[in-house]
């Protein structure tokens, strides 16, 4: 797939900053300096974002392909709140269009955290990663509602809600699973191995996020982790499932440094717009 | 799968002050998951504001085979019907 260059969103905000007079009237004229606020909050909607078009992306995967038609419906409705989220946060992020974000970014300038991005494997899999995400997302965002900033509160009054029934419906599915055969608990163990390294991403704070924290604007997620970590437990406990044993945590989403798979997730989803650029529908 | 488990017959109220309606059915392993199925199966569009969910097999059905009986009976009695007198035009849902 042809590669496109990624946004050069300095050269716009050089152009915005560009003195109206010549070079030659002012020899005074400030030169260029990126603001740092500016691109963390950017970087906080791109993290948000992102996690909820690829989340989302991966549960449109199991559409035709679940255990049932009802459970089809529950994971494709999923996908779609998922994919409204990221379609409100990416607009907000690019001056209203996501498109060129979502569908015109390549695997480095992608900021999910690792664990959505994660192969859906078999139904259990796709349950465990759920409740990981949907609990700290919920968690996250019932925070954000008191955001000091509009959008931030605004969109987190809406996703809240959304995010609550995920994170209801993948712990009901838990415990039914967990507690139920002895093939499904097995799975769901197999689950929990395979995604239970990715949850210190979710906690973890780097100089940007860090910015933004110091401002009050979004919460500190290490302030979350107690809470999430007593809340999964409790889920595990009701399916009759162990909580892992920590492993040594995998990080690096938030970078751009993802996993083999995200690129395979891209492949598809970009390949339309990428193809026929123009194409409406 | 879904063959595995019981169904469900689904009533939504599309509003406060309308009757529960029957809509359809879902097959659910239990009652939590059925009112969840129902939900994202049934009320995707906002069609309701509640929803019931039965077991189908606690369902008590009357028997084709006796529809003569049953309902013939009232075929010849139109006194029956309350159309011997005006409704406003205000009463809605009658």
């Amino acid at each position: 797939m042809p590669s496109l260059p990624p946004i050069e969103r300095d050269v716009e905000k050089r152009a915005d900053k560009a003195p109206v007079t010549g070079a030659f009237d002012d020899p005074e004229t400030e030169e260029f300096v990126p603001d740092p606020l500016e691109d963390a909050y950017y970087e906080y909607l791109l993290r948000l974002g992102d996690d909820a078009l690829i989340l989302g992306q991966r549960l449109g995967e199991w559409c035709g392909h679940a255990p049932s038609v009802e459970v089809d419906l529950s994971l494709a409705n999923m996908a779609l709140d998922l994919i409204g989220q990221a379609t409100h946060i990416l607009e907000r992020a690019n001056n209203g269009d996501g498109d060129e974000l979502a569908f015109k970014r390549d695997v480095l300038d992608f900021r999910n955290c690792l664990l959505v991005e994660q192969p859906n494997g078999d139904f259990a899999r796709t349950i465990v990663r759920q409740l990981l995400y949907s609990t700290w997302q919920h968690m996250l965002f019932e925070q954000l509602v008191d955001s000091p900033d509009p959008f931030l509160r605004a969109i987190a009054s809406k996703v809240v809600k959304e995010v609550a029934y995920h994170r209801e419906l993948a712990s009901e599915w838990t415990v039914r699973l967990g507690d139920g055969t002895d093939e499904s608990a097995s799975r769901m163990r197999d689950g929990l191995d395979w995604c239970w390294r990715f949850v210190p991403e979710l906690f973890e704070v780097d100089e940007k996020l860090e910015q933004l924290i110091g401002l009050q604007t979004v919460p500190d997620p290490r302030g979350l982790e107690r809470g999430y970590r007593t809340a999964i437990g409790e889920v595990l406990a009701e399916a009759k499932l162990e909580v892992p044993a920590d492993q040594r945590p995998i990080l690096g989403g938030r970078r751009g440094h993802h996993s083999e798979h995200l690129g395979h997730l891209l492949a598809v989803m970009q390949f339309l717009p990428r193809t026929y650029p123009d194409a409406v529908w | 799968m879904s063959g595995d488990w019981p169904l469900w017959e689904v009533f939504v109220r599309a509003k406060g002050g309308l009757a529960h309606r029957h809509v359809g059915s879902v097959h659910a392993p239990d009652q939590e998951l059925a009112l969840r199925h129902a939900r994202d199966t049934y009320t995707r569009r906002l069609e309701g504001v509640s929803l019931w969910v039965v077991r189908s097999d606690q369902i008590v059905a009357s028997d084709p085979d006796e529809a003569g009986p049953l309902f013939e009976p009232a075929e010849d009695k139109i006194y029956r019907h309350p159309t011997f007198y005006d409704i406003p035009d205000e009463v809605k849902h009658i």
